[in-house]
């Protein structure tokens, strides 16, 4: 059964039509990659699946419940959607974290924000921030961070910022994980470690979306590569399928450009 | 010697006049500065319209007019309403007139630090869960705060000798007692009135210098 259905998605930007109704489905466990050359409207799919953007038609399913709707105004509230939108991990291509704090407190601090909701959260505040702070912890290990618990952003590498953006986005344990070309903005030496992470998380079975430019990642991680091209879904298939024996013409231009640069 | 006793007494004296129209401006102008940093950012077009309007029209004249305008302009335009009787009226007046003064141009430096902060930032507190309130708290609060510390320190710094502009609607503050003095011909009290705002500024630019190195533990 499909953890996620995306059914037809329309997105403009004024009179710019950047997604044109886009449909399609994840399965739990399963790691897609997105691809395409940039302005094909990836990054705006991944913002409208983590309700950045508001979709002018079409609906999310998540599990079977509708999470967005755009006929529906009642998904749309703001306090419905920042339940929702917990379905959803997003990790930036800037990474995005925040200076003031460790690389600890950046893991740690939406949830424990979150925890203030629990209903028996004055009682067992101890007991919680705890319980937070070993997950936090433990994630940082998983990414391979644990040294650098009391470090300020600005003391690590663009990669190992990167690697805490992941951590931080797993620490409240989305359904799906969304990356939004998350080596893009490193040094070419910096891109593997990240990317190592990320094929890591594939290897348990997380639930991801992928979109990148690269290639031979996309290849080795996704168990299902999407190409897009001017706001629609061109072709999908297993890597195979997509790399080695395209069907569309579309598809083959776009990868024979990326062979020769 | 004596003399000179009597005379720095009386310096003094009326510099706890520019002291304290110092401390209250900056105590009302700091909060008030941000809520009309907030109006002039308000997705309210007419509400941002009126506020930046307001804030032209006070940016846009001399302090020294406006303190004319608001001590003097209710009694001349029969306004039901005066300000309180001789010394405290007179001082009551150029506090408001420094209050609205100083807040508009804080508004303006709490706004720019505040659209400097990266739309990435929200949008990360976002995908998190969190309230606009948290994130502005949480998140960007401090950041704002590290980018606007230089900027205010200078108003801070500017407003220390603005203060005796009140004496134009005859607040007895330090210059315009000296001034006295000179008129009779005796003129070092006027240079000594430096003294009193080079050490004011002083002790104001190490609290700044504090409070920048104490913020200095990140970077953004």
């Amino acid at each position: 059964m499909a953890i996620l259905e995306v059914k037809g998605i329309e997105k403009s930007f004024g009179t710019l039509k950047v997604l044109k109704k886009i449909d399609f489905s994840l399965e739990r466990g399963e790691a897609i990659a997105v691809i395409g050359s940039s302005g094909s409207g990836k990054t705006t799919l991944l913002r409208c699946l983590n309700f950045l953007e508001r979709p002018d038609k079409g609906s999310i399913v998540v599990n079977n419940e509708v999470i967005f709707d755009a006929m529906d105004p009642t998904t749309q509230r703001e306090s419905e959607v920042r339940k929702k939108r917990l379905h959803f991990g997003l990790v930036f291509q800037n990474f995005n974290l925040f200076p003031q704090y460790t690389v600890l407190k950046n893991v740690t601090l939406a949830a424990e924000l979150l925890a203030q909701k629990h209903p028996n959260f004055k009682q067992e505040k101890k007991a919680i921030l705890k319980e937070i702070q070993d997950r936090g912890k433990m994630l940082l290990s998983q990414v391979g961070l644990s040294e650098k618990l009391e470090c300020y952003p600005h003391m690590i590498s663009g990669g190992q910022q990167q690697r805490v953006a992941i951590a931080r986005a797993l620490a409240l344990e989305p359904d799906i994980l969304c990356f939004d070309e998350p080596t893009s903005a490193l040094d070419p030496e910096l891109t593997g470690e990240v990317l190592k992470v990320i094929k890591n998380l594939a290897e348990r079975n997380t639930t991801m979306i992928i979109v990148t430019h690269e290639m031979d990642f996309a290849r080795d991680v996704a168990n299902r590569v999407i190409f897009m091209d001017d706001g629609v879904v061109v072709e999908q298939g297993s890597p195979k399928e997509v790399f080695g024996t395209p069907k569309e013409e579309r598809t083959k231009q776009f990868l024979a450009r990326y062979k020769k640069d | 010697m004596n003399e000179i006793l009597v005379i720095v007494a009386r310096l003094s004296e009326s510099f706890m006049l520019n002291c304290k129209l110092f401390i209250l401006t900056l105590l009302f102008a700091l909060p008030l500065g941000m809520l009309i940093a907030f109006g002039s950012m308000s997705r309210f077009r007419p509400l941002r319209w009126v506020v930046r309007t307001f804030v032209w029209i006070i940016r846009g004249t001399p302090l020294m007019l406006q303190l004319i305008i608001i001590f003097y302009g209710p009694g001349l335009l029969n306004m039901p309403f005066s300000w309180p009787n001789g010394g405290p009226g007179r001082f009551v007046a150029a506090t408001v007139a420094f209050i609205i003064n100083y807040a508009c141009y804080l508004s303006e430096i709490y706004r720019g630090g505040i659209q400097s902060i990266p739309v990435g930032q929200y949008e990360a507190g976002q995908v998190l869960g969190m309230t606009k309130t948290q994130i502005f708290f949480r998140v960007t609060l401090l950041q704002v705060v590290k980018r606007i510390v230089p900027p205010i320190g200078n108003e801070v710094i500017t407003l220390v000798k603005d203060t005796s502009l009140a004496n134009i609607i005859s607040n007895k503050e330090i210059i315009m007692m000296a001034g006295e003095y000179s008129n009779k011909g005796l003129i070092w009290p006027l240079f000594a009135t430096g003294i009193y705002f080079l050490v004011f500024v002083g002790a104001l630019t190490i609290l700044l210098n504090w409070v920048e190195k104490k913020l200095s533990y990140f970077r953004a």
